[in-house]
């Protein structure tokens, strides 16, 4: 009410009719109506196409997997009793679960942190005065165009354990054969590699648009000072880039939680291993799911690995924050 | 399904997540089907397929995967039958197949007015009977093999599904290898020497391990588990229901028989079925023999591709073994169940099967395409001419335990294979403990 009693003492209809006061006043009560309609309703009309989108494809299966995680629940047989919380009782005392969790986290670190490291790298090189410049930019894009399953097809012939050219290599070279299918550390490299082939070029197109907005005085400045290309790396192209880098690897923690493709695509079988090696949270939630079609469980580990990913959010959200104040300080 | 973690994804990088995304609202989707799904399957009484044929234009989809060989069989029904089209849905692989369907199935429609549906994955769906179309039928009595028939027969006579090829096993070897080992090479000669029952097998391979070092005797122990797994009536599970896998001690003698012939006397050359070695391994002579069904000499010609020396014989040991094959089914979702039983009919029928293998060399389930010339004439270049269609025409014969499949058969022989690989490809257990672990997964279900 506040706001339109604001709005009422100035609506222009008002004070260009003043002549005819009886259907003036019916005027005038619509159009306040309708002004009022506008100023209450508008905003959130115009924001809503992303709400009514997000509550269909995001709230209602986010609300309807933790009404399933309630019960038991089969695939084709659909709803079965109502059982409480004792689908995450039973995840949480499975093995396989912590397992998973641990897998994902080893992937996760495996991949972000070179990922990140190499995109800056190979950012800060095609930022450089490239002949071709737009060549060589596209081009670090093109692994991320090739489908996840056609480059774990073509990884997963690189590491063949017996008879893949990576064993053949490290053979030739001296080195005794990697058991890549079978220790779960090595097992775990293999998948990162594969997720930084793809992640790798995308996340350094991000940072070569940061970079390009960084004042081109501020290294001019640093060269007639005397600092090297890897100074200025260091000291002007990093700290810029702070509010880039917290950004990429939030989306890399996102997505690292939720690694599947890659892992999956691993062996033949898609189970993670014989011995689970590297059977990821979203993997496990599939072999609940569609192997053993138990749908309830299946939504119980959905909705903890939900609650997980708000948590760590919740976590890079405040150092995001911290890291920014002292930014600010400097 | 991480449905929940979709608002998030989104919001921070919508490019990044997109795969991952579609893969989540299409599982969304499906979880949000699955409430019609319960109500429609509920309300759904098998009505039978009675019904007139022929009398209006239809239209008639049928799901396959892989090569069924129908391509021609489908112009030839249809200039046969006028009033009737044919679509042909086919996925690539029999587990996309049984995606596609199992997801279908749970939201309650878009099926195909024909379904083929893999052996394997055969138990899941007879737990709903009411899905699909009872195919009983006086005129096609006594057309398949008993086992094939009773597989798809439920406890109260409902067939659910028409059979089209099987998977009767024989073991392909390598008569090179034999010959330099000083075993006999011959095929005739080579049954004889492995007829008996696995201990034979296993024997006779620590006689060819000793003469020739470098090439194991078998491909893997999964493989060779699954041969003889198959032998087991109730190997997993007891017909109500109850699962035995862990106390039944016909699994772990198999278990423990098949690991220590891979393991102590070395006889298998430690491979993954189906993985990148595996393939590799048949161009570097990394073993001698394998079970082989009647479709694995399509495989074994595609990855053994230029390597002269393989040969069928006519022997399985342990008796004989089935593994693998297709059924035709109608599901209750379709409006013209009908005209697509008399399809299904039609398809699985002898004279039909026998096309399809000449085709695609699916080998036939049908009682009288087993005795046809066309069938038993058939010779397989690649194996040294060996008569594979009288070969596998007798082993379908030998075929005599029909294995009970339970609902929980799956993850139940998935956790076994593991188990396995974790001895013989992984090394990463022994026997024992990989059993221990066996048993975990299996209380884990």
């Amino acid at each position: 009410m506040a706001v339109t009693d604001r709005v009422r003492p100035a609506p222009p209809v008002r004070q260009r009719r003043p002549e005819r006061p009886p259907r003036a006043v019916r005027r005038l009560a619509f159009s306040q109506r309708l002004s009022r309609w506008d100023v209450k309703l508008s905003p959130y009309l115009y924001i809503s196409p992303f709400f009514v989108l997000f509550a269909l494809t995001g709230l209602f299966p986010l609300l309807y997997t933790a009404w399933v995680s309630l019960h038991d629940w089969d695939f084709i047989g659909g709803q079965g009793t109502f059982t409480g919380l004792e689908n995450y009782q039973f995840v949480l005392a499975q093995p396989f679960f912590w397992n998973a969790l641990g897998n994902t986290f080893s992937i996760f670190v495996l991949s972000s942190v070179p990922q990140v490291l190499l995109a800056l790298t190979i950012a800060a090189a095609l930022d450089a005065n490239l002949r071709a410049r737009t060549f060589w930019r596209m081009g670090v894009l093109v692994p991320f165009v090739v489908a996840p399953v056609a480059v774990g097809l073509i990884f997963n012939n690189l590491y063949a354990d017996q008879f893949g050219l990576v064993n053949e290599v490290l053979r030739g070279v001296g080195l005794g054969p990697v058991r890549w299918h079978s220790d779960p550390l090595a097992s775990h490299f293999a998948i990162a590699t594969m997720v930084n082939f793809r992640w790798t070029g995308y996340n350094a197109l991000i940072f070569l648009a940061a970079m390009q907005a960084i004042p081109r005085d501020l290294y001019e400045a640093a060269t007639i000072d005397g600092a090297g290309r890897v100074r200025q790396f260091l000291s002007i192209t990093v700290p810029m880039l702070r509010p880039t880098i917290i950004f990429v690897v939030i989306t890399a923690t996102i997505g690292g939680l939720q690694i599947f493709d890659e892992a999956r695509v691993f062996d033949q079988y898609g189970l993670g291993g014989a011995d689970r090696q590297w059977q990821t949270l979203t993997m496990y939630i599939w072999e609940l799911g569609w192997g053993q079609r138990d749908f309830g469980r299946a939504s119980a580990v959905a909705w903890l690995l939900f609650l997980l990913i708000v948590l760590i959010s919740l976590a890079n959200f405040l150092i995001t924050r911290r890291i920014a104040h002292q930014g600010g300080r400097k | 399904m991480p449905a929940g973690t979709v608002p998030l994804t989104t919001k921070e990088s919508p490019v990044r997540s997109r795969a991952r995304f579609t893969a989540l609202s299409a599982a969304a989707a499906c979880l949000a089907l699955t409430m019609t799904g319960c109500g429609a399957g509920a309300a759904s009484e098998n009505a039978g397929v009675d019904g007139e044929t022929g009398t209006e234009d239809v239209t008639l989809t049928v799901a396959t995967f892989n090569e069924f060989g129908y391509e021609e069989l489908f112009e030839q029904y249809e200039s046969e039958n006028p009033n009737v089209t044919i679509e042909h849905k086919k996925a690539a692989t029999s587990n996309e197949a049984r995606d596609n369907l199992t997801t279908r199935l749970a939201a309650g429609s878009g099926l195909s007015d024909i379904e083929a549906i893999e052996v394997d994955w055969l138990p899941e769906l007879m737990e709903y009977p009411d899905q699909f179309a009872d195919l009983t039928d006086p005129a096609v009595e006594g057309r398949w093999l008993d086992w094939k028939t009773e597989a798809a027969t439920t406890t109260d006579g409902r067939l659910i599904g028409y059979g089209t090829d099987s998977g009767p096993e024989a073991v392909c070897y390598r008569a090179d290898l034999f010959e330099e080992a000083g075993l006999p090479s011959d095929r005739e000669e080579v049954a004889e020497l492995l007829s008996g029952d696995w201990e034979n097998y296993f024997s006779v391979g620590r006689d060819f391990v000793a003469q020739n070092d470098d090439v194991a005797w078998y491909d893997s122990a999964g493989a060779t588990y699954q041969g003889m797994i198959n032998q087991v009536q109730n190997a997993y599970e007891t017909e109500d229901g109850t699962v035995v896998a862990t106390e039944n001690p016909e699994v772990k003698a198999i278990y423990e028989q098949v690991l220590a012939a891979s393991t102590e006397d070395d006889l298998s050359a430690h491979l993954g079925q189906w993985s990148d070695d595996w393939a590799a391994g048949f161009q570097s002579d990394a073993f001698a023999t394998m079970l082989c069904p009647g479709w694995m000499l399509g495989i074994i010609e595609g990855n053994a591709a230029g390597v002269e020396g393989w040969d069928i014989a006519n022997v399985f040991p342990g008796g004989g073994g089935n593994w693998g094959g297709s059924y035709l089914t109608v599901p209750t979702q379709g409006e013209h169940q009908a005209e697509a039983k008399k399809l299904a009919d039609w398809l699985t029928a002898p004279e039909q099967q026998v096309q399809a293998f000449t085709a695609k060399g699916n080998f036939p389930s049908q009682v009288e395409a087993l005795e046809s010339d066309e069938l038993l004439s058939q010779t397989n270049p690649f194996f040294a001419d060996a008569p594979s269609g009288e070969i596998f025409a007798e082993r379908a014969q030998a075929v005599e335990v029909t294995p009970f499949k339970g609902p929980k058969y799956f993850p139940i022989n998935d956790a076994m294979q593991q188990a396995l690989t974790r001895v013989d490809v992984d090394r990463t257990d022994d026997a024992a403990s990989s059993w221990e672990k066996f048993v975990a997964a299996v209380n884990a279900l």
